[in-house]
C-alpha cells in the first residue's frame, strides 16, 4: 500500500462548485457519464431479461397462461396466454434491447468513458460536451425504444435484424408506429455511438500522459480503441440503412420493395455490413478488460502483449470482410459465399491467439480467485465454446442445415452472455471500488458467479441439440410440428434453467445496489493493480489529476523482482527509471 | 526466470518523446468525424449504385428529363465558389487579416444559404410537378408524361429514382444546412474577436467540414444529375 501512496502524484481535493444538475445530470465528466450509462444500461439489461423470461415461458409451456401474465393487455396475452403477435415482439425487442441498449452501452458507453481517460492519465475526454451529447442521444434512443412497447399494435415485430420487406411494410408486419419508433431509436443510437467513438479515438491518440506510449497502453484501452474505430465506421452504415427503412415506412420509398425494382437483399447487406463489425464491438472491449483482469489475477505479465495487440487489430480488420456469412441462405452468389467462408475462418486465428495467451498468462501464475478473476476465467471458457460453434456456422455446408435454428441462438448467447456478460460482471466488480469507493460483496459475488455458470450452461448448451434437431429460431409454438414434439421436455428443462438463471442475476443486482450504501469501504488499490486509475482516491475527483502522472513502464509488471510487492504500478518511479523525454504537448 | 520479461522494460532507454500526432484535438476530431461521414454517404450512394446499375434491367429517366441540370449546375458552381471563399477566409486569418477573414466567411455563409434556398425551390417544383420520394404522383404532370414516354422518363424505375434522389440530396442539403448554422456560429465568434493569427482553429476545422460537404456534392451532382 505504501508503495502506491509514494508513487501517486499529489492529488488535492478539488473544490467542486458545480450545481447538482451540471454535476450529475448534464455532466461533462467522463466518469459520471460512464456511470450514467451504467445505470441506464443495467436497467435495459434487466428489461431484456424479463422479455427473455416470457419467451422461455411460451417455449417451455406453449399455450399455458403465464404466471403474472394477467397484467398484460388483451392484445398481448389474453388471460396470460401469449399471443403469436406478442411473441414476435418479445423476440424482436429482447434482441434489440440486449444488443443495442444493454451489452453495447455497457461495454463501450460505460467502460470506454470511464476507463480511457483514467488509464491513459488524461484529465477528461478530448471533447467533454460531445461526450455528454453522446449519452443523451443514446438515452433518448433508449427512451424511444422503450416507449415503442406501449404504442397501439405494440413494438416492432420483424426480429432484431429487421429484415425487409417485413419491417418496411406495415401491412406485412402488422405494426405501424412500433416499427417507425424502432428506426428512429436506432438512428439516435447510431449518432450517439459516432459521437462517442470520435471522442475515444481522439482522446487515445492525443491525450496520453508522458511516458504512456502506444505499447504501454493497457489492453483494455487498445481494445476500446479498435472498438471505437469499428463503431465510428460501422454505425453510420446502420444509421443510413435505418433512415432508408424509416423513409420506406413513412414516405413510401421503394429501396427494399421488389415490386418497384427495389432489393430486399440490399437491407441484409447493409445491416450485416454494420452487423459483423458490431459483433466485434460487442466482444473486443470484453477481451481487453479480461486481459487486464487475467494478468491481475494471475500476478504475471500478460503473455504475448504485442501479439494480443496485433490480434485485436487483426480481428478489427477482418471484421469488415466477413458479413456475408450471415447470408449464406439468402440466395447470395455461392462463389461469394465461399470467399466469406474463408475470411470468416481466418478470424479464428487471432481469436485463438488471444485464448492461448490468456491461458499462457494463467499458466504457473500465482492465481488469485477473486470475483473478477472467476468471471474472467468464465469468459475465456465460454468464449471458447461460442467461438468453436461459430466455426461450424462459418462453413457453408454446415451452416445450411443449422441456419436460423436454435444452434444460432445457442452460439450468440455463448458469445454474448457467456462471453461479454461474464466479462462485464468481472469488469463491474473490478472497477466498482474505483467508481463508488465501496467493495461489492465477495461471498455473494462468488455465489452469483457459480450459479450463473451452472444455469447458463444448463440453459444454453441444450439449445445446440435443439438446433441440430431442426428447432427453428423465433418459432412461436414448436409442438405444432411432429418432429419437434420429442424435444418438448428439453424445452421445458431449458425454461426452468432459464428462470433459475434469471433469479441468479437478482443476486448480482442486489449486490450491486446494496453495496452502494452498505458495501465495505474500498482501499486505494483493492486488487493491487498496476493501472493509473488506482493512483487516484476513490471515487476519483472531477478532472482526475492535478498534475498528470508520469508512466515508467507497461501495465502488466506483476511479480517483478526489483520490488518487494508482487505488482509494480505504471506510475511508480524506481531509482533505475529515467524520466520520459519531454513531450511536445499535443492535444488541447 | 519466468519474470525475465518483466525487467526488460525497465532497462530500456526513456520512452520516446512524442505522444499523439502533431494535430490539435479539434482538427483530429473533425478528421475522425469525416471518416464516419464518408461511411454514411457510402451507405446511401452505394445503395443507389446497387439499385440503379446492379439490379434493375429497366433504364432510369434520362438526364435532364425530370431534374433541371441548368439550375443545379449553377448551384454546384455556387458551392464550389463557397469552398474557394472558405479557403480565402482561412488564408486571410493565417495572414493576420481578421477583417478580410470576416468578409470571406460571410461570403461563404451566403453562398451556402443560397444553395439551400435553391434546393428548397427545386424540391418544391419537383413535388409540384409530381416527383416525390415514392415516384411519380398519380395523376400528376410527370406521371402523364411518363405514361406517354415510358423510356425517357424511366416509368418502370420512378419509385427507385424518387427514393434515392430525395434521400441522397436531402441528406446532403441537411449537411449544408448544418454547415451554414455552424459557420454562422463561427462568424459570431469572429465578430467577438475570438480568432487571431495565432489561434484560428475554429476557422480551419469548419473549413474541413465545408470542403467535405462540397466534395460530396460534386459526386452527387455527377451521379444523380449528369448520368
Amino acid at each position: 500500500m505504501s508503495g502506491i501512496a509514494a508513487a501517486a502524484p499529489a492529488v488535492h481535493a478539488h473544490h467542486d462548485d458545480r450545481s447538482f444538475i451540471r454535476k450529475y445530470i448534464f455532466s461533462t465528466d467522463h466518469k459520471i457519464i460512464g456511470i450514467q450509462f451504467l445505470f441506464v444500461s443495467l436497467f435495459f439489461l434487466f428489461l431484456g431479461g424479463l422479455l427473455a423470461m416470457q419467451i422461455r415461458w411460451q417455449l417451455g409451456y406453449p399455450g399455458r397462461p403465464m404466471p403474472g401474465g394477467g397484467i398484460l393487455p388483451e392484445t398481448m396475452a389474453p388471460g396470460g396466454v401469449i399471443l403469436p403477435e406478442y411473441y414476435i415482439q418479445l423476440v424482436t425487442m429482447h434482441g434489440t434491447f440486449m444488443v443495442f441498449f444493454a451489452i453495447m452501452p455497457l461495454l463501450v458507453g460505460v467502460f470506454a468513458n470511464y476507463l480511457i481517460p483514467l488509464k491513459i492519465g488524461a484529465h477528461d475526454m478530448a471533447f467533454p460536451r460531445i461526450n455528454m451529447w453522446s449519452f443523451w442521444s443514446a438515452f433518448t434512443g433508449g427512451l424511444v425504444m422503450f416507449a415503442s412497447l406501449f404504442v397501439p399494435e405494440g413494438a416492432a415485430r420483424a426480429g432484431w435484424t429487421m429484415y425487409a420487406p417485413l419491417s418496411a411494410r406495415h401491412d406485412l408486419s402488422g405494426a405501424g408506429l412500433g416499427q417507425e419508433l424502432w428506426s428512429i431509436s436506432i438512428v439516435l443510437l447510431g449518432l450517439s455511438s459516432i459521437l462517442g467513438s470520435l471522442n475515444y479515438i481522439t482522446t487515445i491518440i492525443n491525450n496520453r500522459t508522458p511516458g504512456m506510449t502506444w505499447f504501454r497502453l493497457p489492453l483494455s484501452v487498445w481494445a476500446l480503441f479498435i472498438t471505437a474505430i469499428l463503431g465510428l465506421l460501422a454505425l453510420p452504415v446502420l444509421s443510413g440503412a435505418a433512415i432508408m427503412l424509416l423513409f420506406e415506412q413513412i414516405l413510401g420509398t421503394h429501396f427494399f420493395d421488389p415490386a418497384a425494382g427495389g432489393q430486399v437483399l440490399l437491407w441484409q447487406h447493409l445491416f450485416w455490413f454494420f452487423g459483423h463489425p458490431e459483433v466485434y464491438i460487442l466482444i473486443l472491449p470484453a477481451m481487453g478488460m479480461v486481459s487486464d483482469i487475467v494478468a491481475n489475477g494471475s500476478r504475471k505479465p500478460i503473455f504475448g502483449y504485442h501479439s494480443m495487440v496485433f490480434a485485436l487489430v487483426g480481428i478489427g480488420f477482418l471484421g469488415w470482410v466477413v458479413w456475408g456469412h450471415h447470408m449464406f441462405m439468402s440466395g447470395m452468389n455461392p462463389t461469394l459465399g465461399s470467399t466469406f467462408m474463408v475470411t470468416t475462418m481466418i478470424i479464428s486465428v487471432p481469436s485463438a491467439i488471444k485464448v492461448f495467451n490468456w491461458m499462457g498468462t494463467m499458466w504457473r501464475g500465482n492465481l488469485r480467485f477473486h470475483v473478477p478473476m472467476l468471471n474472467a476465467i468464465g469468459f475465456v471458457a465460454m468464449f471458447v465454446i461460442g467461438g468453436l460453434s461459430g466455426v461450424f456456422m462459418a462453413a457453408t455446408p454446415v451452416d445450411m442445415p443449422i441456419h436460423d435454428t436454435y444452434f444460432i441462438v445457442a452460439h450468440i448467447h455463448y458469445v454474448l452472455f457467456g462471453g461479454s456478460l461474464f466479462a462485464l460482471f468481472g469488469a463491474i466488480t473490478f472497477w466498482y471500488p474505483n467508481m463508488f469507493g465501496k467493495m461489492m460483496n465477495e461471498r455473494w459475488g462468488k455465489i452469483h458467479f457459480w450459479l450463473t455458470m451452472l444455469f447458463f450452461n444448463l440453459t444454453f448448451f441444450p439449445m445446440h441439440i435443439l438446433g441440430m434437431g431442426g428447432h427453428m429460431r423465433r418459432i412461436y409454438d414448436p409442438t405444432q410440428y411432429n418432429f419437434l414434439k420429442p424435444y418438448q421436455p428439453m424445452n421445458t428443462f431449458i425454461t426452468i434453467a432459464a428462470f433459475a438463471l434469471f433469479a441468479s442475476q437478482l443476486i448480482f443486482a442486489l449486490n450491486f445496489i446494496l453495496s452502494l450504501r452498505w458495501g465495505k469501504k474500498a482501499p486505494l488499490n483493492p486488487w493491487e493493480d498496476n493501472g493509473l486509475e488506482w493512483t487516484l482516491p476513490t471515487p476519483p475527483p472531477h478532472g482526475n489529476w492535478d498534475r498528470p502522472p508520469t508512466v515508467y513502464r507497461g501495465p502488466y509488471e506483476y511479480s517483478a523482482p526489483q520490488v518487494a510487492e508482487d505488482y509494480l504500478p505504471q506510475a511508480k518511479k524506481l531509482p533505475t527509471d529515467r524520466e520520459p523525454a519531454a513531450a511536445p504537448v499535443a492535444g488541447h | 526466470m519466468a519474470h525475465a520479461t518483466a525487467t526488460v522494460d525497465v532497462m530500456r532507454p526513456p520512452a520516446p518523446a512524442e505522444r499523439g500526432v502533431d494535430v490539435y484535438n479539434l482538427k483530429l476530431g473533425m478528421w475522425v468525424f469525416l471518416a464516419s461521414e464518408v461511411m454514411f454517404f457510402t451507405a446511401l450512394i452505394g445503395s443507389y449504385i446497387v439499385l440503379r446499375f446492379g439490379a434493375s434491367p429497366n433504364p432510369w429517366a434520362q438526364p435532364g428529363k425530370v431534374l433541371s441540370i441548368q439550375i443545379t449546375a449553377f448551384n454546384t458552381f455556387l458551392l464550389i465558389c463557397s469552398s474557394v471563399s472558405m479557403v480565402k477566409a482561412y488564408a486571410s486569418i493565417a495572414d493576420g487579416n481578421v477583417k478580410l477573414m470576416k468578409v470571406w466567411l460571410l461570403v461563404t455563409i451566403l453562398c451556402g444559404a443560397t444553395f439551400v434556398g435553391i434546393q428548397v425551390y427545386e424540391y418544391t417544383h419537383l413535388i409540384h410537378h409530381g416527383f416525390q420520394p415514392s415516384g411519380y404522383r398519380e395523376g400528376s404532370e410527370l406521371a402523364e408524361l411518363a405514361a406517354a414516354n415510358p423510356v425517357p422518363y424511366g416509368a418502370a424505375t420512378a419509385g427507385l429514382y424518387g427514393s434515392t434522389f430525395f434521400t441522397m440530396t436531402g441528406f446532403h442539403g441537411f449537411h449544408v444546412t448544418c454547415g451554414v448554422i455552424s459557420m454562422t456560429y463561427v462568424f459570431i465568434r469572429a465578430l467577438r474577436g475570438k480568432y487571431s493569427q495565432q489561434d484560428h482553429r475554429g476557422i480551419e476545422v469548419i473549413g474541413l467540414y465545408w470542403h467535405f460537404v462540397d466534395l460530396v456534392w460534386i459526386i452527387l451532382f455527377t451521379i444523380v444529375y449528369l448520368i
